[in-house]
């Protein structure tokens, strides 16, 4: 059986072990091979020349991208996976990237610098989140189907748009279009205002955790047994929609972390809430650290989109922990 | 909210009570009193509003008229986890999403006894354990709830409804799912949690119940609420509301009245 106690502080610690050695493989592998002692010398601001400068301004920011979007996009699943109770939820949706997607590409079409694609993505994923929330809460009722429906319609809506925008923009657009789409954290140099956000999120959402344990059970019940429902679903919402914002801002619409890293971590470890919650974080994070990593140097000088490589690494594992608990 | 009042005030009182679904009277206004030590049942035929009613007991739905008090306070006195300190619900069954330990799921009734950082203790699984050996489950905490039969997962809710402990039990139709012996046991096991312990420290306990079994209700409640689907309420005494022309008119079917070994027993005819 599940029994939490012994196993949760040892899953934790695991996965900050995996964690490191992941930080610690981004960081050494790539076209300039760098020794181990030599990265944590560059991390530690002894290092000289090109070797140091290559970790601390191009793989560092780079690896703590990666890490950061996983971190988030898992974390926003977990939350939206107990908010729509339901297991097929994942960041996406309830149209945060498509409203992104529509922000970005608008912003390209026109040209604009990258700070102002960035921004406009940002701003596109809070006028879906907003659109959403007023559409589906719009007679004071909120019920998870109803969310749902107007989430995917959103989406779907989002989509259209943003092929008419990919049908009509010129060749070279076109192409670093794609490349937003696809997700890449190459490009991500200041990920620490989403560190912040993944940081915050999960100080803000850790002392509500067992509440939501509760209302992963139904609505009635968690009303009965004193939780505030209507303020914890619209916290939730915020939240997650937030940290999604934040994730697809920074490093693009990754697929799969966002469904699978909360499915694997709840497999593992079960489905409390104050476990899940940081587990999931750690792992999504780690896992497109692996995946990044391996994206930029199993082909090199050929980068391979990382959503791939998520995918690749993400549904044999799953399909094994599937297989381990037979239902 | 001092436990003294609380505990001399009657479990549950409803005022001049009247329930509307959109433009439909569910019930005109009626009154009731629960003391510690009393069942009540509540009977009607589907959709008369019985589900309804018990929310409204439960401060999960404000009244279209009138006042529910527990403990002798209305529930915008209570704060909400005091209120779940004092009053359980057992809602008809949901299905579950996720994978969970039928420990865990029992567990979750101690929500409202653990503070916001709180984790569940050694005293908070020896309750849980206990409540799902009176349930009849005692090797069942290792199993996940999805592996578990219809019966058996209305037992575990029955089982996480007795952690919370609460003062007050409103069950939405405790009897769902389950086979003839376990109606009888869990019926047997509410009536004597709230016979036996009515001079336990803290006041003793009340049960309100949505049954369907009018023979079941004859035999455990003391009071019975009898919705006749037309707006029509009967409250009373156990043997004032269950006459068989009451009975026959609410459920639209004729019923006849029995005595057998010295009990009420109605059949259809």
């Amino acid at each position: 059986m599940r029994r939490p106690a012994g196993r949760r502080p040892g899953v934790l610690i695991a996965l900050l072990l995996l964690a490191a050695g992941a930080f610690l493989w981004a960081l050494a592998a790539g076209d300039l091979p760098v020794t181990l002692g030599d990265a944590l010398a560059a991390l530690g601001g002894n290092g000289e020349g090109t070797a140091a400068a290559v970790v601390r301004e191009l793989r560092l920011p780079r690896a703590v991208s990666a890490f950061v979007c996983g971190g988030l996009l898992a974390t926003a699943g977990a939350l939206m996976q107990v908010l729509l109770r339901n297991p097929l939820a994942d960041p996406y949706i309830l149209g945060i990237s498509g409203g992104a997607a529509v922000g970005a590409l608008g912003a390209i079409s026109l040209g604009a610098a990258v700070f102002w694609v960035d921004a406009a993505a940002f701003a596109g994923a809070l006028s879906a989140m907003l659109l959403v929330f007023g559409l589906a809460h719009g007679d004071g009722s909120w019920t998870q189907t109803r969310l749902l429906l107007t989430g995917v319609i959103v989406a779907a809506g989002c989509g259209a748009a943003v092929s008419m925008m990919l049908a009509l923009a010129t060749d070279t657009r076109v192409l670093s279009m794609l490349f937003w789409l696809m997700g890449d954290a190459s490009g991500a140099a200041r990920p620490w205002p989403a560190l912040a956000v993944l940081a915050l999120g999960l100080a803000v959402v850790l002392p509500f955790a067992r509440d939501l344990n509760v209302l992963a059970r139904g609505e009635l019940n968690a009303r009965a047994l004193g939780v505030n429902v209507t303020r914890l679903r619209v916290a939730l919402y915020v939240l997650a929609s937030l940290l999604t914002a934040s994730a697809v801002t920074l490093v693009g619409s990754v697929g799969f972390v966002g469904l699978i890293v909360p499915h694997l971590v709840r497999l593992a470890i079960g489905n409390d809430q104050r476990v899940l919650l940081p587990a999931a974080a750690l792992a999504g994070g780690t896992l497109l650290l692996l995946a990044d990593t391996a994206a930029r140097t199993v082909m090199a000088p050929q980068q391979l989109p990382v959503g791939v490589l998520t995918a690749l690494i993400g549904v044999p594992v799953f399909l094994f922990l599937l297989a381990r608990h037979p239902r | 909210m001092s436990a003294a009042t609380a505990a001399d005030a009657p479990l549950l009182e409803a005022e001049g009570l009247a329930l509307q679904a959109g433009e439909r009277w569910l019930c005109c206004e009626f009154s009731l009193k629960l003391a510690a030590g009393e069942c009540l049942a509540l009977l009607g035929p589907n959709g008369a509003g019985k589900t309804t009613l018990l929310h409204t007991l439960a401060g999960l739905r404000e009244p279209s008229v009138g006042q529910v008090r527990i403990g002798g306070q209305p529930y915008a006195a209570w704060p909400a986890l005091e209120a779940a300190r004092f009053r359980g619900l057992l809602v008809q069954q949901q299905p579950d999403h996720f994978a969970a330990s039928v420990l865990e799921t029992v567990l979750i009734g101690r929500h409202p006894h653990l503070g916001r950082w709180g984790w569940e203790g050694p005293q908070d699984e020896r309750i849980a354990r206990e409540a799902l050996a009176a349930v009849g489950l005692p090797d069942f905490a290792g199993r996940d709830v999805l592996t578990l039969s219809g019966g058996e997962r209305q037992r575990v809710s029955i089982a996480a409804l007795l952690a919370q402990a609460p003062r007050l039990f409103l069950l939405d139709e405790p009897l769902n799912h389950l086979d003839l012996h376990h109606q009888i046991a869990t019926l047997d096991l509410f009536r004597r949690l709230v016979r036996d312990d009515a001079t336990r420290p803290g006041g003793g306990r009340g049960v309100v119940m949505v049954l369907h079994d009018i023979n079941l209700a004859a035999r455990y409640a003391d009071h019975v609420i009898l919705l006749d689907g037309r707006g029509g309420v009967r409250a009373g005494d156990r043997d004032s509301v269950l006459q068989p022309e009451l009975l026959s008119h609410a459920f639209g079917h004729p019923l006849r009245r029995f005595e057998v070994d010295g009990r009420a027993t109605f059949i259809p005819d």
